[in-house]
């Protein structure tokens, strides 16, 4: 079994860096035949027009966020693509004359909370399907990847009334309990497939001196997979974070509110001055996710292919 | 091998009685029991309990504050004869077929674009993955503000340009709201699915390229011959995860147009949300989110000969 899973490490590391021995001898090896203009019609032009599509709501935001209001609203005067006197009245209203800290704490409360618990209850399941193979281990396995395939939208109306019964409504623990359901299938498999990387050999050894199966998984496998983890603990922070239709049915008070959730219904009013803040407001939220994400990229690339591949 | 090794040490101590417990603790189901407790609770209590118990709702009058009794498939028949709901089944559709096809065809474009010999590689991948990251209410809020109606950006440049008189209603017409949130979840499923792809392309030997360039073949030729049969099983995987993800969003409507205007826009998600939370019918509610179950089987079947295929052609072992 591991052998025949030997040969996927170096895909997930080619990834990884970026840039494989083969892709890279490819893409030199071939690219001579091109001339510069051609490859500015071909591969340039496109590539930059692809990424302007993507990156313009960003600047958007980013813009709206520091612009002042009269600016805002008159296009005509103020050309709307830059600004000359950028103001952080919108970011000061945010962070001062609204709930806003409150929620990013919330937020991130609940996040760290779902992710660690989801990480701890995916390492012993992954680690069990993949190396105690009990009886029926592959169709636990195969179970959990459907689990994986299950939308929140078609769960979150009776999950609603669980919530209610256990009297769970409208806390954290709502949403702390509930999110593992998205997490756990994800993450299992994610490291299902990083344990499987590990080499067998080096668990017999230590089965013969006598180490039990915890001994084994906390001191041979989990330090061998700190990539994984780390690929799955950003993957899931991440889907916590985004995670929308649970906390909006779950939660109901403002003070409860996770950011995605309170943005949308408490900064949405009738005032023709909210652009500002509410996109301050959505700078603010994405922020800490992009921070983590720029530290982190090669473990996130490898979670969002790996969860794929495997 | 492990269950000699297992076998080994249990049988060491010899010298004295081997208890139930000492059994016990090398045996490899009890083991596995105790390791799969935590994710099995998890997964039963708020996963296969909550989704058997919305198909049972559906089949109640339940709302909010009671709990219904059973009614049959009244709520089915209701449903067959209310319009909304076949709107929100054809918004459905055509939001996942639309997105799903311009998503698949630009990022499949990006992925090749990115295989390319490129500088600064790393960072124009890194720079793509960002709008995959960021909360997806956030970033329609910025496509709501992109999208408004007086103070659209986009109005306003096709306006200095001189294509159109008036500023386009982009939310409030039916046709243009469909436009505007199927843009946006386009935009937002690009780079997924370019970069799965591009994992998957780089898995592709350089050297039948080189075998094909030889041979004379074109561009298109190499794209429809070597690229795409082997790119295949990866792509089933990838289309059906978002196909399944489109099929059942929630949160984009609902930042962008919450149905509007005039349900242009709902989906069977948003839908289901509507009829159960805010106006309280859980078994309504609990029958369109159940509607959406045959769709998402016919999804997973997809996916799972996707991955047979897969395993066919790289000559595994079914593991």
């Amino acid at each position: 079994m591991t052998d025949t899973l030997a040969p996927k490490l170096p895909t997930i590391k080619s990834i990884l860096s970026g840039s494989s021995p083969s892709a890279a001898d490819h893409s030199e090896g071939m690219s001579y035949l091109e001339r510069v203009p051609r490859r500015l019609i071909t591969l340039y032009l496109p590539l930059t027009i692809i990424l302007l599509v993507l990156l313009f709501p960003f600047y958007w935001m980013a813009l709206t966020a520091i612009k002042p209001d009269e600016q805002l609203l008159n296009l005509d005067k103020f050309n709307p693509f830059w600004t000359w006197n950028p103001t952080l009245k919108h970011i000061q209203k945010l962070l001062f004359e609204s709930y806003y800290p409150l929620w990013l704490w919330n937020t991130m409360f609940v996040a760290v909370c779902a992710t660690a618990l989801s990480i701890v209850a995916s390492v012993l399941a992954a680690y069990a399907i993949v190396r105690l193979r009990y009886r029926g281990a592959q169709w636990v396995g195969a179970a959990i990847f459907l689990a994986y395939l299950v939308p929140p939208s078609i769960l979150f109306i009776p999950l609603a009334t669980v919530v209610f019964q256990y009297g769970l409504f409208d806390t954290p623990y709502a949403l702390i309990l509930t999110y593992p359901t998205i997490l756990i299938p994800f993450s299992t498999w994610l490291l299902m497939g990083y344990f499987k990387t590990i080499p067998f050999e080096l668990e017999e050894c230590a089965l013969i001196d006598g180490a039990s199966r915890w001994q084994i998984l906390t001191k041979i496998v989990l330090p061998l997979a700190v990539p994984g983890l780390i690929s799955a603990f950003i993957f899931c922070f991440t889907l916590c974070w985004n995670e929308f239709i649970y906390a909006l049915t779950f939660l109901s008070s403002t003070q409860n509110k996770t950011v995605p959730v309170a943005i949308v219904n408490e900064f949405v009013d009738g005032d023709i001055y909210r652009w500002g803040s509410l996109m301050a407001g959505a700078l603010a939220g994405s922020l800490p996710l992009v921070v983590l994400y720029a530290f982190f990229v090669e473990h996130y690339v490898s979670a969002m292919t790996g969860a794929v591949k495997e | 091998m492990t269950d000699l090794a297992l076998q080994r040490a249990s049988l060491k101590p010899t010298s004295h009685e081997i208890t139930i417990w000492e059994r016990l603790k090398v045996n490899r189901d009890w083991l596995g029991f105790w390791f799969m407790l935590p994710t099995g609770a998890f997964l039963i209590f708020f996963l296969a309990y909550p989704l058997g118990l919305g198909v049972w709702m559906s089949f109640t009058d339940a709302r909010i504050g009671r709990s219904g009794v059973f009614i049959g498939l009244e709520n089915y028949e209701w449903l067959g004869d209310d319009s909304i709901f076949w709107l929100s089944v054809f918004n459905t559709l055509l939001y996942t077929f639309v997105a799903s096809i311009f998503k698949f065809a630009i990022g499949l474009y990006l992925a090749i674009l990115l295989n390319e010999n490129l500088p600064f590689k790393a960072m124009i991948r890194a720079m793509v993955l960002i709008p995959f990251i960021v909360p997806t209410v956030l970033s329609a809020l910025a496509f709501w503000w992109i999208f408004d109606s007086q103070f659209s950006i986009i109005s306003w440049s096709l306006r200095q340009i001189g294509l159109i008189d008036h500023n386009i209603n982009f939310l409030g017409d039916a046709n243009w709201a469909r436009f505007s949130v199927i843009f946006a979840n386009i935009w937002r499923g690009i780079p997924f699915v370019a970069i799965t792809l591009l994992a998957g392309l780089q898995t592709v030997s350089p050297s039948l390229y080189e075998a094909a360039t030889i041979d004379g073949a074109s561009r298109w030729q190499m794209f429809r011959s070597i690229t795409f049969p082997l790119l295949t099983p990866i792509i089933a995987v990838v289309m059906t995860f978002s196909v399944l993800f489109t099929f059942t969003d929630f949160q984009l409507i609902w930042a962008m147009t919450r149905g509007g205007p005039v349900n242009a826009t709902h989906l069977m998600a948003t839908l289901s949300y509507q009829r159960a939370i805010l106006s309280g019918f859980l078994g309504e509610g609990a029958a369109i989110s159940t509607a959406m179950i045959p769709f998402l089987l016919a999804a997973i079947m997809v996916s799972w000969f996707g991955l047979q295929r897969r395993k066919w052609q790289q000559g595994e072992s079914n593991d």
